[in-house]
């Protein structure tokens, strides 16, 4: 038994990112997406008998779900938090399409809304792990970035992959941000050399290849297969899903440059049936470009080690032959708060809905989603398909 | 030493050996007497089978660098004056790796691969951290 093709998605709301803190609460952000996306799916609040929810940096606590749950005055049946950092929303779609499969609900809303700080909530920003504190950070590995550019120098050494060769990437997107109203870097495209002329933060990586922290928001809602026709909008099938960890600092992790996605992608890819050459787009989880390059070689779209030549060789703009971020990707859509990675997810759902305006990748039928958390901590792979 | 303001390690029951052996400028690890895991982070079990046999073993400090990156801005804002310098994680001749600075060398010196050791850095009177040198 799988849940392969039993649920779908069947709406989505997104808040265009905002610098800053933003005018609203975490809280008050996770209500608007839900208004907009029950709507969207043509339900009714009172359909809403699921609820899953990532975490908020802004508004940080125990007992999340129902604290979402009361704000929102919902009753579900099946809920829970899903703390998988980047890879909280793919690891919610797979989770509501199992909790659907097993009877627990019917409807179950995905839904996550965070603040670039916490000056909306007045509350203390989470702790890191304590191991982390202990061994990490007294050496001045903190947050994100020194860790990613410890994957891409390995990157570099073990397989001769260029700086040039990662910048690619953040020109690419860039290229699909203009084409997306909502992105927060989208009105002008960039060179390689512009991100190569950027300022370096952790060599190799420069300002151009990291994240841009924002406040947004986005919600999904996932429904059986049967409910799903009777939807609005075109269903978007969930095909397959894969999930792989291990570590959480990056310098427990078994490999450097072999990640987990590698994993996660074989079994999502198992489950639906399919391969990498089937997929019309990809929408990779992007904090930094040596994601993306590394999750296309460990989900299979090319050999280890020619991620690089791969990145050069391929148009990764929505016109292009391997559609990549298509939304612009966090890099230059923005990354809200901890969001979750569900500006991936929602712009796979948007681009087999057809509703992905400019951008749209034509006849665009089966995708791949990747979620990632932490240091490349956390990998969530997802196969979404219409018929 | 008064007014060091970078992060400082906060010792638990598991690493208490590992910080002061640190300020003898020793470098021990734990070893698992069931399995022969060498182990680090320090822990409470062997994370290869379980085991609480865990033994303390005094080790040379060799090692090479397994991968770096030279902060050019500070990774949080206690580091400014450091700038530039290397995070790295080092591979110890033992297997595991640890998260460290090296330190002895320009940044730009520093190579995927390079041989090197233990440089104890006494940065309070309570707190020795590890760090490495080229070799
Ligand atoms: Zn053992």
């Amino acid at each position: 038994m799988s849940i392969k093709g039993k649920a779908a998605i069947i709406g989505f709301a997104e808040m265009a990112p905002q610098k800053g803190d933003g005018a609203k609460t975490p809280l008050g952000i996770i209500s608007e997406v839900t208004r907009e996306v029950i709507s969207d799916a043509g339900l009714a609040k009172n359909d809403i008998d699921g609820l899953l929810t990532g975490w908020a940096l802004g508004e940080y606590s125990v007992l999340w779900p129902s604290v979402v749950a009361e704000y929102l005055q919902l009753q579900p049946r099946y809920f829970s938090q899903i703390e998988l950092g980047g890879a909280s929303a793919a690891g919610m779609a797979w989770r509501a399409a199992a909790a659907i499969e097993a009877g627990m609900c019917n409807n179950v809303l995905c839904v996550v809304g965070d603040t670039r700080g916490t000056k909306a909530t007045g509350m203390k920003p989470p702790a890191f792990p304590r191991l982390d504190s202990e061994f990490d950070a007294p050496y001045g590995l903190i947050a994100a970035n020194p860790g990613y550019a410890l994957i891409a120098r390995r990157h570099m050494a073990e397989f001769g992959t260029k700086p040039e060769q990662m910048a690619k990437i953040a020109v690419d997107q860039r290229k699909n941000a203009c084409k997306n109203p909502t992105a927060l870097f989208g009105s002008k495209e960039i060179t390689i050399d512009d991100v190569l002329n950027s300022r370096m933060i952790v060599d190799p990586l420069h300002l151009l290849e990291i994240v841009s922290p924002c406040t947004g928001g986005a919600a999904f809602i996932v429904t059986s297969a049967e409910r799903a026709k009777s939807a609005p909008n075109r269903p978007v099938y969930l095909l397959g899903a894969g999930e792989a960890g291990g570590h959480c600092g990056i310098t427990r992790a078994r490999s450097l440059t072999t990640s987990l996605v590698k994993p996660a992608a074989e079994s999502a890819f198992k489950m639906a049936g399919v391969s990498p050459k089937d997929m019309h787009f990809v929408q990779p989880y992007d904090c930094y470009t040596i994601t993306v390059l590394v999750t296309l070689e460990d989900a299979g779209f090319c050999k280890k080690g020619e991620g690089g030549r791969f990145v050069e060789e391929h148009d990764l703009t929505y016109k292009g032959d391997l559609p990549c971020n298509t939304h612009g990707g966090q890099l230059s859509f923005g990354q809200p708060g901890l969001a979750g990675g569900m500006s991936h997810v929602i712009e796979g759902v948007r681009q087999l809905m057809g509703r992905g305006g400019e951008r749209q990748v034509k006849d665009a039928t089966i995708g791949y989603v990747n979620g990632n958390g932490g240091i490349m901590s956390e990998q969530c792979s997802l196969v979404l398909g219409v018929q | 030493m008064a007014d060091y303001k970078k992060p400082l390690p906060r010792p638990t029951v598991a690493s208490v050996p590992f910080w002061e052996a640190a300020k003898r400028h020793e470098l021990q690890i734990q070893q698992c007497g069931s399995c022969g895991a060498h182990i680090f982070y320090p822990r409470e079990v062997c994370p290869e089978c379980l085991s609480a046999n865990l033994q303390w073993l005094k080790v040379s400090g060799k090692g090479t660098v397994y991968s770096y990156t030279i902060a050019e801005a500070p990774t949080h804002p206690t580091f400014m004056e450091d700038v530039p310098y290397v995070i790295a994680i080092v591979e110890l001749a033992e297997g595991p790796h640890l998260t460290t600075n090296i330190t002895g060398c320009k940044p730009h010196e520093v190579r995927v691969g390079m041989p090197v050791v233990a440089a104890f850095d006494d940065v309070t009177p309570e707190v020795t951290l590890v760090k490495f040198r080229p070799a």
